[in-house]
C-alpha cells in the first residue's frame, strides 16, 4: 500500500538519520571534548601537542551537533520545541561551555604568552561544562523531562558517565595521535576512565528498564529476550577485550594503537542501538512519537534528497581531513 | 520584565553578536584566495605572509562565528518554538541545506586551509581555500534565503494554521532575496576591507613598513573604493523594493507619519511614537519623493495607512546611521585610494583615519540589519506570524539569567577579540615568537626561541 518514500516510513528514516548524526557527533566531538577535559592534567608542552591533535578537526566535529539539531528542527519541529523549552537551563549552560571552549582554542595560540594559561583553563572548563550539560540533557530527555528527585539523580548520573566516556574516547584518541611519555599518560587516563565509564554504563543499563513498564517488557520477557540477547553479550565481550587491550597499551611500535578508539566507538554504537530499541517510536520519551511530530511529507522529501547526495560527501570530507592530518600530532603551523 | 521582551532582547543580542563575524569571514575568504592567487602568480612570498596574517584573523573570527552560530540554532527551539511549529516546513529544509551544503564544506576544509600549507600539495591548499570561500558564501546564501522569506514570504499555502510549501523555487527565489543577498555580500566586502585597511594602517603607525603591510593596505582600500559606490547603488534599489513589498517599514525608515505628495527628505528628527509625529525635524523639501519615486510630487505612503507598523525611532535612526557611515566609507576609501595611487604611501593622519574606520563596517552592517529586522515588527514572518505568537513557555527568571550571562560573555569575547587583533598587529612581522605571520598554533615562547629569521625565509 505504501511506497518507500511515503509518510509512515519517512519519519522513521529521519529518526535514523538523527541518531546517526548524533552518533557521529559523539564519537568525533567526543574525543575533542575529552581531550579538552584531560588537558588539565598535562604539562604545558603536552597541552600544545594535545591541542594540535584536535586542531584541524574540531570545527567540523562540532558541525555534526548542528546537523543533529537541524534534523530534529526540520523533521520533527514540534518535538524540537518541546525538547528545547524543557531543558532551557542545561542547554544554555552547554552553549556557554561550547562558546568558551571554541574561542579558547583560537585565542590561546594568539594572545601574549603570559596569558596563555588563562585560555587553557577556559578551554578545560568549557569542555567540562559542555560535556556535563550534554550528559544531563540526555539524561533528562530519557526520563521524558521528569523533574522528580530520582529522575534528576538519573540525569546527574548520566552527566558524569558521559563526561567520563568522553575522557575515555579522548584518551584513546591520544593513544593514536601521540608518542612517548604523553602516550604513556594517555594509556593511564584511558584505564582510569574505562573503570568509571563501565560503572556508569552498568548503572544506566540497569536503570533504563525501570523508567517504564514498556521498556521493561522490551528487555525482560522471554519473547523479547530471544531478539535482544546479542546486545548484553556483545557489550560484555567488548568491555572485556577493551579492558585487556588497555592494560597492555601502548604496545611496542604502536601496534594496535587505533584499536581502543574503535572499540569505544563500537561500545557507543551498541549503547545508541539499545536506547533506540528501548524508546522507538517515541521522540519525546513516553509523550510524543515520531509520527505525531513529523513535518510535511514534501518537506521531508526535499531534505532527504539533499541528505542522500550530501551524506556521502560529508564522509569524504571527514576522511580527507583525517587523512591529511594522519600520524602523530606535531606542532601545528599556519605556514 | 515580560519574557517576551527579554527573549527578544536576547535574540537581538545573539544575532547582533553573531553577524559581526560572518560579516568578516564571508568576504575575507575570497580576499585570502586573492592573496593565494597573487602568490601563485608572482611567487612573492610577502603575499603569503599577508595570507598567513589574515588567515589567523579569519580563524579567530570563524571560531567565534561557529560558536555563536550554534547558539543561534538552539535559540529557535528554546525561546521561539512557535516559529518552527508554524513555518517549520519552509524554514527547516532551508536550515538543513545550510548545514549540509555549506557549513560542512567550510568547517571540513578550514583545517587544511589553516594548517595544511606544508602538508598538502599546493593545488590542494588552493582548493581548500576556494572551498572555504565558497562554503561561507553558500552559507550566507541559505541563511539570507530564509531571512528574506520571512520578509517576503512566497511559494506556500496555509492549511490548519501551518505553512505548506507549494513551490520550492518560489521559496528560494522569493522577491527580496536577490537584493538582500547582494547587499549583504557587499556589506561583508566593505567590513572586511575596512578592517584590513585599518589593521594595516595600525602596522604603519607601529613603524612597521614591511611590504606585507603595504599589500594589506592596498588591497583593503582599493577594494573598499570599488565596493562602496556599488553598495550605495544596490542599497538604493533594495530600499525602493522595500517600498513596494513592505511599505510600513519604508514609511518608518523615512519617518513618514502621514501620506504625502512631494514628501521631504528628513535629515534629522526625533520621531514621537505616541503623538505620531516628528519633533525637531530638519528636512529638504521634495527630495524624499524624488529619491523614492523619481518625481518631485510622487506619493510616499505614511504610517497612518497601516494597521501594524514598527517602532519608528530605531528604524529611522538605524537607517540614518547606515547611510551616514556608508557615505563616510565612500569618501574615506576614495580619498585614501587617490592618495595612495599618487604617492604610494599615506600620511600618518590618513593612517589614523583608517584605524578609526576599522570597525565602521560592523556598525553599518548592524545598523542596516536593525532597520530591516525591527522594520518588520510586529511580524516575525510578514503577514503570517506575529512575533508574540512564536514565544514558547519560557519563564522570566530563566531568560533573565541567560540574558545576563550572554551579555557578560559577549562583552568579554568582544574585548578579547579587539585586544588580540591589536596585539597580533603590533607583533606582525617582528620575527619574535609572538609574530603572527609566522607563529604556529601550539607554539609558545619556550619552543620557538631557537628559531631565527633565516629559518622562516628559506
Amino acid at each position: 500500500m505504501e511506497t518507500i518514500f511515503s509518510q509512515p516510513l519517512l519519519p522513521f528514516i529521519f529518526a535514523m538519520l538523527m541518531g546517526a548524526s548524533l552518533f557521529i557527533y559523539v564519537i568525533l566531538d567526543g574525543y575533542d571534548l575529552g581531550v579538552g577535559m584531560l588537558i588539565d592534567s598535562a604539562s604545558s608542552h603536552e597541552k600544545d601537542i594535545m591541542i594540535s591533535s584536535i586542531g584541524p578537526f574540531w570545527d567540523a566535529n562540532e558541525t555534526w551537533l548542528i546537523l543533529a539539531i537541524g534534523i530534529v528542527l526540520s523533521a520533527f519541529p514540534e518535538a524540537h520545541g518541546v525538547m528545547l523549552t524543557h531543558s532551557y537551563i542545561p542547554i544554555s549552560t552547554m552553549l556557554f561551555g561550547l562558546i568558551f571552549r571554541g574561542i579558547a582554542f583560537d585565542f590561546r595560540a594568539k594572545v601574549p604568552y603570559q596569558m596563555k594559561w588563562r585560555w587553557n583553563l577556559k578551554f578545560f572548563w568549557g569542555s567540562l561544562i559542555a560535556s556535563l550539560s550534554q550528559g544531563y540533557i540526555f539524561g533528562s530527555y530519557l526520563t521524558g523531562f521528569d523533574t522528580s528527585l530520582s529522575s534528576t539523580m538519573f540525569s546527574f548520573l548520566m552527566a558524569l558517565t558521559v563526561c567520563s566516556s568522553y575522557c575515555l574516547i579522548g584518551a584513546c584518541w591520544l593513544l593514536i595521535k601521540t608518542k612517548g611519555a604523553l602516550q604513556l599518560k594517555a594509556a593511564q587516563w584511558a584505564r582510569y576512565h574505562f573503570i568509571n565509564s563501565c560503572l556508569g554504563l552498568i548503572c544506566i543499563a540497569l536503570t533504563i528498564p525501570a523508567l517504564s513498564d514498556r521498556i521493561f517488557m522490551r528487555w525482560f520477557t522471554l519473547s523479547s529476550f530471544i531478539i535482544v540477547w546479542p546486545i548484553p553479550l556483545a557489550t560484555s565481550l567488548l568491555l572485556f577485550s577493551l579492558y585487556r587491550i588497555l592494560k597492555k597499551q601502548p604496545l611496542p611500535n604502536d601496534k594496535l594503537c587505533w584499536l581502543p578508539y574503535m572499540q569505544v566507538c563500537l561500545l557507543f554504537l551498541i549503547s545508541f542501538i539499545s536506547i533506540a530499541y528501548s524508546f522507538t517510536p517515541y521522540i519525546v520519551p513516553e509523550k510524543l512519537t515520531i509520527y505525531e511530530t513529523a513535518a510535511a511529507t514534501n518537506s521531508l522529501q526535499i531534505i532527504l534528497y539533499g541528505v542522500a547526495i550530501i551524506f556521502p560527501l560529508l564522509i569524504i570530507y571527514t576522511s580527507i581531513s583525517h587523512y591529511v592530518f594522519r600520524g602523530k600530532a606535531e606542532q601545528l603551523t599556519y605556514y | 520584565m515580560d519574557p517576551f521582551i527579554l527573549s527578544r532582547i536576547q535574540f537581538a543580542l545573539n544575532i547582533t553578536f553573531h553577524i559581526l563575524f560572518p560579516s568578516i569571514t564571508i568576504a575575507l575568504g575570497w580576499i585570502l584566495l586573492y592573496f593565494k592567487y597573487k602568490y601563485n602568480r608572482t611567487k612573492d612570498y610577502d603575499w603569503m605572509h599577508c595570507y598567513f596574517f589574515f588567515t589567523k584573523i579569519f580563524a579567530l573570527s570563524f571560531s567565534i562565528g561557529v560558536v555563536s552560530g550554534i547558539t543561534m540554532s538552539f535559540q529557535f527551539g528554546t525561546n521561539w518554538p512557535g516559529f518552527m511549529n508554524k513555518v517549520g516546513n519552509v524554514a527547516g529544509p532551508l536550515l538543513a541545506y545550510e548545514v549540509l551544503t555549506a557549513f560542512f564544506l567550510e568547517a571540513s576544509f578550514l583545517g587544511i586551509m589553516l594548517f595544511g600549507f606544508r602538508r598538502v600539495p599546493p593545488w590542494l591548499h588552493t582548493t581548500a581555500t576556494i572551498l572555504v570561500a565558497v562554503g561561507t558564501t553558500l552559507s550566507a546564501f541559505w541563511i539570507l534565503v530564509l531571512n528574506s522569506w520571512m520578509h517576503t514570504p512566497a511559494g506556500f499555502e496555509m492549511t490548519n494554521g501551518k505553512a505548506f510549501v507549494t513551490s520550492w523555487s518560489a521559496v528560494v527565489f522569493n522577491p527580496s532575496m536577490p537584493y538582500r543577498f547582494i547587499h549583504m555580500l557587499l556589506a561583508s566586502g566593505l567590513t572586511a576591507s575596512f578592517l584590513m585597511a585599518g589593521l594595516s594602517s595600525l602596522r604603519y603607525l607601529y613603524q612597521n613598513k614591511s611590504p606585507v603591510a603595504y599589500f594589506g593596505l592596498k588591497t583593503g582600500i582599493y577594494l573598499a573604493a570599488i565596493l562602496a559606490p556599488l553598495q550605495i547603488t544596490v542599497g538604493h534599489f533594495h530600499g525602493l523594493h522595500t517600498k513596494q513589498v513592505q511599505p510600513a517599514k519604508f514609511a518608518a525608515m523615512e519617518g513618514a507619519w502621514t501620506t504625502e505628495k512631494g514628501a521631504p527628505l528628513i535629515l534629522f528628527a526625533i520621531p514621537n511614537q505616541e503623538l505620531r509625529k516628528n519633533e525637531y525635524a530638519i528636512e529638504i523639501p521634495y527630495l524624499g519623493s524624488l529619491i523614492a519615486t523619481n518625481s518631485l510630487d510622487g506619493t510616499i505612503l505614511g504610517l497612518e495607512e497601516f494597521e501594524y507598523y514598527p517602532p519608528v525611532s530605531p528604524v529611522f535612526f538605524g537607517f540614518r546611521t547606515m547611510i551616514g557611515i556608508g557615505m563616510l566609507m565612500l569618501s574615506v576609501a576614495w580619498l585614501t585610494s587617490f592618495m595612495l595611487y599618487r604617492k604610494k604611501s599615506l600620511s600618518n593622519l590618513m593612517h589614523k583615519l583608517l584605524v578609526a574606520m576599522s570597525l565602521s563596517g560592523f556598525i553599518a552592517t548592524t545598523a542596516g540589519w536593525y532597520v530591516t529586522e525591527i522594520g518588520r515588527q510586529p511580524w516575525l514572518v510578514q503577514d503570517v506570524l506575529l512575533a508574540k505568537d512564536a514565544l514558547g513557555p519560557v519563564s522570566e527568571k530563566n531568560v533573565l539569567f541567560t540574558l545576563i550571562i550572554y551579555s557578560l560573555i559577549y562583552a568579554f569575547v568582544s574585548f578579547s577579540y579587539i585586544y588580540t587583533l591589536t596585539y597580533m598587529t603590533k607583533h606582525a612581522g617582528d620575527h619574535t615568537p609572538s609574530d603572527p605571520e609566522r607563529q604556529g598554533v601550539g607554539m609558545g615562547q619556550r619552543h620557538t626561541s631557537a628559531f631565527k629569521k633565516k629559518d622562516y625565509d628559506s
